[in-house]
């Protein structure tokens, strides 16, 4: 069995003549199709360069091709009656671009083609179902007028459709076809091709298809649909798109890739990709013939790099992504905990929960002295380093990068009103963010400090501010960060329920069980401490109903203690 | 006569003899086809290594550095005459550019792909590399790569200035060992590589470029556009010496005096090593820890 192979060629033609070659070496005919753009003089050249094939290589008359032009179609009908009259072993044309490279021996395909004679490989697909048009036109295509170029006058083109669209513009499309659109690049069963380009109405089709927008990629596509017996809607030939539609390009490291993805040829192989050329180009031992191509691994590859160009990775802030807040797809890489008033109830709570939770937990990282990391390192990773001046320069940089520098590690850290707050808007508003706090606890080093009350009083006024704001800022209707929250009197009255919470929340997979509480620091004489402090003039508010002998379980029907944020 | 689509390389250099032979290695083999040096007043032989070179054209000065805003007056005279429509990538000479797949895709590959996809910039954050130990003893001017591999991975301060909406990156170990005033740490984002027009030029070293767009190389949806990295070799064993000459000269941005703590901490052979330092591997290093991005190219 024999492929003519068509070329539409346009740049780079010493690689389309190695190419063109390749197969007339292999005993299949070549006929190519040079855009007349190209000056006499390569063309010559790439003549010249064939001259010893002439048995098999032919060229076709030339056509200006621009993109998504009628000629581009005008170009391959010509090429392929050329190849249909001139080689008649021929059974299956295969369109191909000069910069396509061949993937497998011209035997594989022509065996492969053999198995099915009367099979047209030919993406085709209706307007309806493909998801890839670019510029939102689909069977909008095939109903409107196109006087102005998509790529030179951008503005016209968009304003000519948005008028046809107001006046309801509809072109008839031509009987007995169905429009539909796929890739340009097929593979045709000789009668298909035949019956296409010899059909009685041609000349009604292709006045049609000469004002059609991007005919290239619906012409064959749509007149299979009537003349074919038998479609398989894909392609031999290898090729994807990157985000803004156009095709990705091939290199040198992609040579194992392409080896395993068993098409038959690839578009578009970069010019300068001279391994890749040498590789393929060399006669190669015919390989399994009956291998389908998979596209599996090379899909994923692809969709994953758009899906990188297009989203990004999560809570990276870098030279060439800065998202502009709220449209971050992520504020953080992974999730985080802030624990505020926790390890000042009880002094053990850091090595407790890093002992239970199994994860990291640092001190206050956000203390006034300095970023206490856990196990008091002074450089963190990443190189993060301790000095308050450091963080304080950009505190949201500095919680970014620990969160990515620590990534998929789950990080967590004490906080409380006498730290940087500056980042609370950010955190409050990232899912990423848990939340626990036990309001009013930060008065109990205040208490321990054993400090004249009269030093005391104006601190505790403006730690409880602070505190006031965060609590108010993590009710505001756009926080989406999940928040605890419990009163001092809440949480001593029944500390076990909160801290199963929050090591719930701070480890859900592994879902630890308390069974026991932290040692609690001991508040004898706290409660008479909040009363000195209300007779001293300030009103302590976010401790909740603190009893003022300090015993809590004496007459608990009595006094829930309650919620006061 | 310089072919239409050459790439070309701009570089102002002091007194760079040691660095100079790895360099235009480096970026010889990423595919640089010709390279426009001025050389300001070197007095160590900088200027025979740069005559004995095949694609160097050499331009000399006497004048001062500051005088002519750190070289870029010289640098974008000669942008304009031999620039206009190629790709200048504009370094310095202790400044190395990789990028992702530099190891099997050339400059000739990169550019033709931002042009494809209508991008006339490509930014590159500068990286501080260090030795292990005071950086004294990081010799081997050959190949400084060899001694100076250690970097911080994941300490930039990443802001857009409110008041100009100026983009800009610090941190990196000289902020984190050497300088006291966070807000005088070195400004890191760079866009080395540009395709020229003449009404081009560089306003503030490599860090920004006029017009305007030109700075904007940065996602704001969430996206990632391609980056690449600039290796910054500056901690060779001269270091230390250069800070004392550099402090002496005063040729640096702004006020030469809000640095002299900086240079007595270089002076003094810090070692800026800790145990979370990384050690460079290669380009899909630094692109999986997000210093650098693909941006979509596969």
């Amino acid at each position: 069995m024999t492929v003519g192979f068509v070329m539409l060629c346009h740049t780079a033609l010493d690689r389309a003549a190695e190419v063109a070659r390749h197969w007339a070496q292999q005993g299949h005919p070549v006929v190519i199709h040079v855009d007349a753009r190209i000056r006499p003089r390569p063309f010559r050249e790439l003549r010249t360069a064939l001259a010893d094939q002439r048995k098999l290589i032919r060229f076709s008359p030339r056509h200006r091709c621009h993109w998504g032009s009628w000629n581009l179609v005008a170009a391959t009908q010509d090429a392929s009656a050329l190849m249909l009259k001139e080689f008649p072993q021929v059974q299956h044309v295969f369109l191909a671009s000069g910069a396509c490279l061949p993937l497998r021996p011209a035997g594989d395909l022509a065996a492969y083609l053999a198995e099915r004679p009367r099979t047209d490989f030919i993406e085709s697909v209706t307007t309806s179902e493909v998801g890839w048009t670019i510029g939102g036109l689909d069977i909008e295509r095939f109903q409107f007028f196109f006087p102005f170029s998509w790529r030179r006058h951008r503005r016209l083109f968009d304003l000519a459709v948005r008028a046809q669209r107001r006046l309801r513009v509809r072109r008839r499309v031509p009987e007995g076809l169905v429009p539909h659109l796929g890739s340009q690049w097929w593979c045709l069963s000789r009668p298909t091709l035949e019956a296409i380009l010899q059909s009685p109405d041609r000349p009604r089709h292709d006045a049609y298809f000469k004002r059609v927008w991007i005919p290239d990629e619906s012409y064959f596509q749509t007149l299979v649909r009537r003349y074919s017996t038998q479609i398989e809607s894909r392609s031999l030939t290898l090729f994807k798109f990157d985000h803004q539609g156009k095709p990705h390009i091939f290199y040198d490291d992609h040579l194992s890739l392409l080896r395993r993805s068993d098409y038959f040829a690839a578009r578009k192989a970069w010019p300068h990709a001279d391994k890749l050329y040498d590789a393929f180009l060399r006669p190669q031992a015919t390989g399994e013939p009956r291998a389908e191509p998979n596209p599996g691994r090379i899909d994923r590859l692809f969709t994953a790099a758009k899906e990188r160009r297009l989203k990004g990775r999560a809570g990276l802030y870098m030279q060439s992504r800065f998202p502009t807040d709220n449209f971050e797809n992520g504020k953080t890489a992974v999730s985080y905990s802030v624990f505020q008033g926790f390890s000042e109830v009880m002094p053990g709570f850091i090595d407790w929960l890093t002992h239970v939770t199994e994860t990291r937990v640092h001190g206050h990282l956000f203390g006034p002295e300095r970023a206490e990391f856990a196990g008091g390192e002074s450089i963190y990773r990443g190189g993060l380093s301790d000095s308050a001046r450091l963080r304080d320069y950009n505190p949201k940089s500095f919680l970014t990068n620990l969160i990515w520098n620590t990534r998929p590690e789950h990080q967590c850290f004490m906080f409380g009103p006498a730290d940087n707050q500056k980042v609370n808007a950010f955190m409050a508003a990232d899912p990423n963010a848990r939340f626990a706090i036990i309001t009013g606890a930060w008065a109990v080093p205040l208490y321990r400090s054993g400090q004249p009350l009269e030093e005391i009083r104006s601190e505790a006024a403006r730690l409880q501010r602070v505190e006031m704001e965060l609590l108010d800022l993590l009710n505001q209707h756009w926080t989406k960060a999940r928040v605890r929250v419990w009163s001092l009197a809440e949480f001593l009255g029944h500390p076990m329920e909160p801290l199963q919470t929050v090591v719930e929340d701070t480890a859900p997979r592994l879902r630890p069980r308390v069974t026991s509480v932290p040692p609690l620091v001991d508040l004898t004489g706290f409660g008479a401490f909040l009363q000195s402090l209300r007779n001293h003039g300030m009103q302590p508010l976010v401790m909740g109903d603190y009893p003022a002998n300090d015993l809590f379980h004496s007459d608990d029907q009595q006094s829930r203690p309650y919620l006061v944020s | 006569m310089l072919p239409p689509r050459a790439i070309l390389c701009f570089s102002a250099v002091r007194n760079e003899r040691a660095r100079l032979p790895h360099f235009l290695r480096h970026h010889r083999a990423l595919g640089v086809d010709h390279f426009l040096f001025v050389d300001n007043n070197s007095e160590d032989g900088t200027v025979d290594v740069l005559l004995d070179q095949p694609d160097v054209s050499l331009w000399s000065t006497k004048a001062g550095y500051k005088a002519a805003r750190f070289g870029l007056d010289w640098t974008t005279w000669l942008q304009r005459r031999h620039g206009h429509g190629r790709w200048c990538l504009t370094l310095d000479a202790d400044e190395l550019l990789i990028y992702p797949y530099c190891d099997s895709r050339d400059l000739r590959a990169l550019t033709g792909w931002l042009e494809r996809a209508r991008q006339d910039m490509f930014p590159a954050m500068m990286l501080d590399l260090y030795p292990k130990g005071p950086i004294g003893t990081a010799g081997d001017p050959d190949d400084p790569l060899r001694t100076l591999c250690w970097f911080d991975a994941g300490n930039y301060s990443v802001q857009v200035q409110p008041r100009m909406r100026n983009f800009w990156i610090q941190g990196g170990p000289r902020s984190r060992a050497l300088l006291d005033d966070p807000r005088r740490g070195p400004t890191l984002n760079k866009v080395p590589l540009i395709h020229w027009q003449r009404h081009f030029a560089y306003v503030n070293s490599t860090h920004s470029a006029l017009p305007r767009r030109l700075n904007h190389f940065y996602a704001e949806d969430g996206g990632e556009w391609p980056s690449g990295v600039l290796l910054h070799t500056k901690f060779l064993d001269s270091a230390p010496a250069r800070a004392i000459i550099e402090k002496a000269r005063g040729e640096h941005f702004f006020d030469g005096s809000l640095y002299a703590g900086y240079y007595d901490a270089v002076a003094a052979d810090p070692d800026l090593w800790h145990p979370h330092a990384r050690r460079l591997t290669g380009w899909r290093q630094l692109e999986a820890l997000g210093l650098m991005s693909r941006g979509g190219w596969v």
